[in-house]
C-alpha cells in the first residue's frame, strides 16, 4: 500500500522534500492509439479517445500524471498550418506558415476558442480530469513563444531572423507570447494541473548563454508569470546546465533535463532552486533489456532522488512510438524496486565505469 | 589533404563564433595575401570550422554559432573557389538528402560546411526511400550522406542502406542527425558504414573515405 496518492506524492517532491516515492512521470502520448487498436491519425481525431488512452495506460504502467500532450504541430494548426500524420511516430508539422519574414508585420494572434484542435485537447483535459479529480496530476503542454517559430517558419530563417531582423523577431515574440498565455491558462482551466513548457531552442545545444539571456529568457520572463499554474521548462534533450540557474531565475518550478548532461552535477545546479525532471534516453530505450531499464533508474535515482526534488522520466517529454510495454514496464518495476525513500542504497552505489 | 592549421585560423575561428563578420572578412582577406585561395580554404576555414564543430560537440559552442558560421564561409568559399573552380576536390560523387523527415536544417548546416570545405556535393532535399535509391544509383553516387530528425525516419535507412548496398555494395554511406546521437548503436543496426555527430565529423570521415577509394 503507498502511502501516498500521485498528486501528494508529486508535490511533496516538488517542494524539495522526500515522499513514499520518487514520482516516475511516463509521458506516453502515441502509446493510447495502440490501446485503443486505433492508428494515431484517428486516435488524436476525437478527445474522448484521447482521454480514454491516456487512463488506459495510467493504469497499465502507473504512472504518477496523465499526459494531455497531442503533438507539437497541434499549436501550429491554430496559426492555420498543417500537420502531417504518420503510420509509426509522432505526427509533424507541414510547410511553414511565415513563409517570408514581411508575413510577420501582418500576421495576428489566433484565438485559441476559435481553433477546434486546441478545443479537443481542453475537452480530454476536462474528461480526465471527471475521472482523476485531484489524485492524479494532468500535465498539459505549451511550446514556448521562443521555440514555437521553428514550426511556424522553420529552423533556418528562425536563425536568420534572431540574428539578423531583431524587431520583427520582438513582433512574433509579442504574438506568440499572447497566444502561449491565453493556450496555457486555458488547459488550467479545463483541469490541468500544470504546463510542460517545451523551450528547446532556449538549450545551450542551440543558442549561446548570452543570447539566451536576451531572447529565450526574457520572453519567459514575460510569458510564464501570466501562466495561472505551475510551469515546467522542458529542454526535450537539449542541453541546459550552463543556464540552469538562469532558467530558474524565469519562477518555473521544474527544468526537464537532458541525458547527454551529468544528472549529478545538473542537480548539484539546481541548488533545490528548481525541481528535476528527467533523464532516461527514450531513443534508446526501443532497444532496452529488463537490465539496462534497471540500471538506467538506479543511475538516475542516485544522481538525483536524494531530499526530493526530482521527478523521474524520460529525457525529452515523450516516449518514441517504438518503445515496447516490456521496457516501460520494466522502468515501473525498477522505479518501484529503488524508488522508495529513504534511499539508503545510494551511499554505496557507485557510478559504472 | 590534412594540412597544418595556418596561424590566423584561431581568430578566423574567433569572429565566427563572436558571428562578427567584419573582422572574418579582414582575416580572411589577410590570408589571402599569404596564401593562394585554397590554402587559405584549407588552412584557415577548414581548421577553423572543425574547432567550431567540435566545441559544439563538447557543448562549448551553439548550433546558431555553427550554422551562422557555416553560411558565412559557405559564401566566401563560393567567392574564391566557384564550384567549377579546378582546384575544387577531386572527389568520389557525392550527395547528401534528408530521408523523409522536414527537417532541413541539420543537413543544410553538414552540406554548408562540406562546401565551406571545398567539396562539391548534390543536395537531394528531402526525399522518400523509394525516390533516394533510384536517384542514388541514377547518379552513379560514391558517397551518400544521410540526415534524420524522428526516430520512424532513421529506421528507414535501413530500407535504404539495404537496398543500395545490394544494388552496389562499394558505396559507402554516412548518417547523422538526433536519433543517431541518442543512441550509438542504432548506425550499426541500420547498416550504415559510419556516423557523424557533426558537420565537422562528416568533413572528416569524407576525406578519409577518399583517401581510401583512391
Ligand atoms: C529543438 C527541438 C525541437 C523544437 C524544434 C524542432 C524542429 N527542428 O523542428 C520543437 C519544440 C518544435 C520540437 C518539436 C518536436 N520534436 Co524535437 N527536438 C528538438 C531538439 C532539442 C533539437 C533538434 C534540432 O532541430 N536541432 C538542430 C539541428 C540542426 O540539429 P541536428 O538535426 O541534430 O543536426 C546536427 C547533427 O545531428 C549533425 N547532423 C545532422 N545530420 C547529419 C548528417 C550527417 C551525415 C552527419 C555526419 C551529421 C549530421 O550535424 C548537425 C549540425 O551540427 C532535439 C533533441 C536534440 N538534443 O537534438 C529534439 C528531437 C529532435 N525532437 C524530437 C521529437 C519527437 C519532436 C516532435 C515530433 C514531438 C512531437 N510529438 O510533437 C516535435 C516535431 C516538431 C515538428 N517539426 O513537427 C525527437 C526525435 C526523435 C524521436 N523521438 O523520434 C528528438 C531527438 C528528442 C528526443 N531525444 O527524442 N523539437
Amino acid at each position: 500500500m503507498s502511502a501516498m496518492n500521485s498528486m501528494q506524492r508529486t508535490l511533496t517532491a516538488l517542494g524539495q522534500q522526500e515522499p513514499d516515492c520518487v514520482p516516475l512521470f511516463l509521458l506516453t502520448s502515441l502509446h493510447g492509439a495502440k490501446e485503443l487498436g486505433l492508428s494515431i491519425e484517428q486516435y488524436f481525431s476525437r478527445a474522448e479517445q484521447v482521454a480514454d488512452g491516456q487512463l488506459r495506460l495510467l493504469e497499465k504502467y502507473r504512472s504518477d500524471c496523465l499526459y494531455a500532450f497531442y503533438y507539437a504541430a497541434i499549436e501550429t494548426e491554430a496559426w492555420g498550418g498543417t500537420t502531417l500524420f504518420l503510420p509509426d511516430g509522432p505526427p509533424l508539422c507541414g510547410a511553414p506558415v511565415i513563409t517570408r519574414p514581411e508575413h510577420i508585420d501582418t500576421l495576428r494572434t489566433p484565438s485559441v476558442a476559435d481553433a477546434e484542435p486546441l478545443q479537443r485537447v481542453l475537452e480530454s483535459i476536462r474528461q480526465m480530469k471527471a475521472r482523476v479529480g485531484d489524485t492524479v496530476p494532468i500535465i498539459a503542454v505549451a511550446v514556448a513563444p521562443f521555440s514555437l517559430p521553428v514550426m511556424q517558419m522553420g529552423f533556418d530563417k528562425y536563425i536568420e531572423l534572431i540574428y539578423q531582423d531583431r524587431p520583427r523577431f520582438e513582433r512574433l515574440m509579442a504574438l506568440n507570447i499572447e497566444f502561449t498565455v491565453a493556450w496555457a491558462n486555458a488547459q488550467l482551466d479545463a483541469g490541468a494541473t500544470a504546463i510542460c513548457y517545451f523551450d528547446p531552442v532556449s538549450s545551450t545545444t542551440n543558442i549561446p548563454r548570452e543570447l539566451y539571456l536576451q531572447t529565450g529568457q526574457e520572453v519567459a520572463k514575460r510569458t510564464l508569470p501570466r501562466i495561472k499554474g505551475p510551469t515546467a521548462t522542458h529542454m526535450a534533450s537539449g542541453r541546459c546546465l550552463p543556464i540552469l540557474a538562469d532558467i530558474a531565475a524565469t519562477g518555473t518550478a521544474v527544468v526537464g533535463v537532458s541525458v547527454l548532461e551529468d544528472l549529478a552535477e545538473l542537480k548539484a545546479a539546481a541548488n533545490k532552486r528548481v525541481s528535476l525532471l528527467g533523464n532516461l534516453n527514450g531513443v534508446e530505450m526501443r532497444r532496452w533489456t529488463a537490465d539496462d531499464a534497471e540500471r538506467a533508474v538506479k543511475q538516475a535515482i542516485a544522481q538525483a532522488a536524494a531530499g526530493g526534488g526530482f521527478i523521474l522520466s524520460d529525457n525529452h517529454g515523450e516516449i518514441p512510438w517504438q518503445v515496447p510495454d516490456d521496457v516501460l514496464l520494466a522502468i515501473r518495476a525498477a522505479a518501484d524496486k529503488w524508488g522508495r525513500y529513504p534511499l539508503d542504497w545510494v551511499r554505496d552505489w557507485k557510478p559504472p565505469a | 589533404m590534412k594540412k597544418a592549421a595556418h596561424p590566423l585560423a584561431t581568430p578566423f575561428r574567433h569572429a565566427l563564433e563572436a558571428l562578427d563578420r567584419v573582422t572574418a572578412e579582414a582575416v580572411f582577406a589577410n590570408a589571402l595575401e599569404q596564401l593562394s585561395p585554397l590554402q587559405a580554404v584549407e588552412q584557415v576555414v577548414v581548421p577553423a570550422l572543425e574547432a567550431v564543430g567540435a566545441a559544439w560537440h563538447d557543448g562549448n559552442v551553439a548550433l546558431s554559432q555553427v550554422y551562422m558560421s557555416g553560411r558565412f564561409c559557405e559564401e566566401i568559399v563560393d567567392r574564391v573557389l566557384p564550384p567549377s573552380d579546378p582546384d575544387r576536390k577531386h572527389q568520389p560523387r557525392s550527395a547528401i538528402v534528408v530521408l523523409s523527415d522536414y527537417h532541413l536544417l541539420g543537413k543544410r548546416i553538414v552540406y554548408s560546411v562540406m562546401r565551406a570545405s571545398g567539396f562539391e556535393l548534390f543536395d537531394y532535399g528531402r526525399m522518400d526511400v523509394d525516390e533516394l535509391v533510384e536517384r542514388v544509383l541514377a547518379d552513379r553516387i560514391r558517397v551518400l550522406l544521410i540526415s534524420v530528425l524522428i526516430l520512424p525516419s532513421a529506421l528507414k535507412v535501413k530500407e535504404a542502406c539495404r537496398r543500395l548496398k545490394t544494388a552496389d555494395p562499394a558505396l559507402k554511406i554516412l548518417v547523422g542527425g538526433a536519433p543517431f546521437l541518442f543512441d550509438p548503436q542504432l548506425w550499426q543496426e541500420v547498416g550504415a558504414d559510419a556516423t557523424g555527430a557533426s558537420a565537422a565529423d562528416a568533413v572528416a570521415i569524407v576525406e578519409r573515405w577518399m583517401g581510401e577509394m583512391q
